[in-house]
This record gives C-alpha cells, structure tokens and sequence, in this order.
C-alpha cells in the first residue's frame, strides 16, 4: 500500500523524492491541484469514490494520513 | 429558505455563446506549471476550450442578439414583456442598469420593470427565483431572464486557478404564468462570511482602479494576477461546494416529497469537471443523469452555465417529453441554492453563435 501511494505520488511529482518524512503541503511538494490529481488517481487505482469534504490538506500531507484516509474507505 | 410557486413555467431557454474559441493548450505556457502537469490538470478538471468574446464585446451584446434572434424567430414579441431580469458580475456600466440599457436599445414599452442583480455561479436560481416572484402580480405575464457573463477580460492569463476555465456566454429564458398546476419548489442559501472567497479586489468603491491596482503580483503558487483581476480561492470554495450542496440537493427533493430517482435530470452550474463528478457521487447521482461537459466545451460562463447546461444536453430530449429537473447553483456570495421544476414537451431550446 505504501509503496502503490508513492508511486502514484511520484507520477504526479517526479522531482521530489516522497520516502522523506516531512509535510508535503508545507514543504511545496503538493498544491492544491496535485491533491485533485492524486485524488484522481487514487480513485481510479483503488476502485472509491474519496468524499468532497474529505478533500482537505491534512488528508494528504504525508504517507501516513494518505493510507489512514484510504482506511475509511475498506482500503 | 425555501420557496414555492405555482402557475409558471418556463417556455424558452436560448444560449448565446462567442463564436471565439481557445483552446487549453493555446494558453498552457502561461502557466507556472510543467507541461506534464497541464495535461493532467485539463484531464482531471475537463477543461479544454472555452468561448471568449473579442475585444469590446459585452453582456448586453450577447443578450440584445439573443433577444433580436427571438423576436425573428416569432418566440416572443416585444409587446408581451413586462419585466427584464439581468443577473450578471459583468454589466456595461455601474450606472445605469444593464437592463434599462438593454430595453432602450431595443425600444421596448415603458410599461415594464428592468432590474440588474448581481449574482455570479448561482445566478440562474436567483434569477428564476425573482422571476416567479414578479409573475404573482397581475401586471406581470411574462418575464425575460438575462444570465450574462463576460469575465474573460477580468481574469489574469496568467493564472492558472481562473484562467483555464473561465469562458463568456449569455442566455435568455422566458419565464411566464401558466394555467398548469406543476409546483416548483426552491431551496436557497447565503453566507457573506465567505464572501471574498471569489472577488475582484478593485473597481468598486472601496479600492477604484488605479495604476497600482493593474501591477501583476505573485501568489504563493506562481500565479501572477493584479487587483483588478478575478480572485477566486479554489480550495475554500471547494470545500465550500461540497461540504454545503449535497444538502441543499437533498432538502429540495425532501421538500418536493420526490425520490433523488424520480428527477429526470440534474442540471447544474460547472466550475470543473472534478467538481461536479464528486458531488453526483456524494449526492448518490449517476452520472448520466448531471451532465458534466460544459467546461469542457465551452468553459464556465459563470449564472450562463445552467442555461448552456439546458441547451446543450437536453435540448433534443425535450422534444420527446416533460422533464422533471433539478437546477443548482453555488458559488460567488456565497450563495446556494436549488429549483425542482418541469420542462414541458417542447419548450424552445436553442443555442446560438454571436461573431
């Protein structure tokens, strides 16, 4: 699961190494519109649906809170 | 609040969209944005081409054509109008009312009642919404509503938040009394706190265009952009959108006693295609049934978007039968807000091209 999230991470942002241990969204490794991206990807790689108003920066700002959002939908 | 008339309907929606095409790519280099980037952000937002005006063209422009092709067309005459709604972020003036301006060009009666209201994304509820409020006077028989947007000249090329999907476009929709007894029931919302989420810095009379108002500035993510331009926080009004629409969509369907089923189609505004697919999924929607192609093909035009919606996706269905539809707009305000209403068989639906 890690390993398919950086992957897709790093398809959207080849320039950044994302095994770091740092925030994504404070450290300018991932804009709004790369969340919207990821978003996408993780939809289409995992077969959801991730709700609107779980779209928040938190969400997505390191390894760990990505795969604890993928929790609440069985993954 | 929620609202509820009797006795109107609508009998035609035409659009009338810029000849003008651009196309994403055209403009992708002004974005600070890697190509390979670009390409996903068109692939997930939808956007592709937009329609945008040439220089000069305004919203009366648009709307005096659609209403001259109209009275050709034998769809209304100008003797049976009684009221001019122009809902618009892009009048000609600040004074006077685009509506007054639209009715002299045109040389329509003195015995009508022109009003400019300035609302953006949820434009087409708030202007149905005054609509059928003018129409429970008895003076009142027929009402031209005029969405109309003209943004394009107010957006920074070099910003890729607004420019990718901002396009011009206009609609006229002739909302009059009826004898049928269909019900149309309303939900809407505001909330001003949220009002600078999507604005235009200067121009009023709080912050008058200057010299130092048209100096691009750089955001945080690149985007270069002045005061005079358009400002629009997409992340706020995301999770704006979603966190407030799924619950005005479900409190029209309870107030009309209607199973989410039982209407034919959810026509919406469009700010992107990401947007729209999110909230069918939230709202329990399938997907066929809100169209979300419009930012695609023609870019968001702002309170036009709804009617664009209408002429565009159901403008052949609609010769076969009624429809029971969901309309819904959100954003500039903030404000939110929803009509359930029928289509009736043939009602007039036509787009148009404005060169």
């Amino acid at each position: 699961m890690r390993n398919k999230v950086i992957l897709l991470l790093s398809e959207i942002r080849s320039e950044f190494d994302f095994n770091q241990e740092v925030d994504f969204i404070e450290s300018g490794m991932l804009d709004s519109f790369d969340i919207v991206s990821l978003v996408t990807s993780l939809d289409e790689e995992f077969g959801i649906s991730i709700n609107g108003t779980d779209i928040l920066p938190d969400n997505f700002c390191t390894i760990d809170a990505i795969i604890q959002l993928l929790s609440k939908y069985n993954i | 609040m929620r609202l509820f008339f009797k006795n109107k309907k609508i009998t035609s929606v035409l659009s009338i969209l810029p000849e003008n095409v651009v196309l994403f790519e055209d403009e992708m280099e002004n974005y600070n944005f890697s190509v390979n980037q670009s390409l996903k952000l068109k692939s997930v937002m939808g956007y592709n081409k937009k329609r945008v005006v040439t220089d000069g063209v305004t919203s009366s422009d648009l709307c005096i054509l659609g209403l001259e092709y109209l009275f050709k067309e034998g769809v209304i005459n100008k003797a049976e109008i009684d009221a001019i709604v122009f809902v618009s972020q892009s009048p000609d003036y600040i004074m006077p009312p685009t509506s007054n301006v639209i009715q002299g060009k045109l040389q329509l009666k003195d015995d009508i009642i022109c009003l400019d209201i300035n609302q953006g994304c949820a434009g087409y509820i708030v202007g149905l919404i005054q609509s059928f409020m003018l129409l429970e006077q008895s003076a009142i028989n027929k009402v031209v509503l005029l969405n109309a947007d003209v943004l394009s000249p107010k957006v920074s090329k070099k910003d890729r938040n607004s420019n990718p999907l901002i396009g011009d476009g206009a609609s006229v929709t002739i909302v009059e009394k009826a004898s049928d007894e269909s019900n149309i029931y309303c939900s809407i919302k505001m909330n001003g706190v949220g009002a600078f989420s999507l604005h235009i810095p200067a121009g009023g009379a709080k912050m008058p265009t200057s010299e130092e108002t048209a100096i691009l500035i750089e955001d945080s993510h690149g985007n270069l952009r002045s005061k005079n331009h358009l400002v629009m926080k997409g992340d706020e009004v995301f999770n704006f959108v979603q966190a407030e629409v799924p619950g005005i969509i479900n409190d029209v369907l309870e107030y009309s006693k209607l199973h989410k089923d039982e209407v034919d189609y959810y026509l919406f505004h469009q700010p992107n295609k990401f947007m729209l697919s999110k909230l069918a999924d939230k709202i329990g929607v399938d997907r066929a049934k809100m169209p979300a192609n419009i930012v695609e093909n023609f870019g968001n035009a702002s309170g036009a978007t709804i009617p664009i919606n209408i002429t565009f996706n159901i403008a052949d269905k609609i010769k076969e039968s009624s429809l029971k539809v969901c309309f819904s707009g959100f954003g500039v305000g903030l404000t939110w807000g929803a009509v359930i209403m029928d289509l009736n068989k043939n009602t007039y639906i036509q787009t148009i091209n404005y060169n």
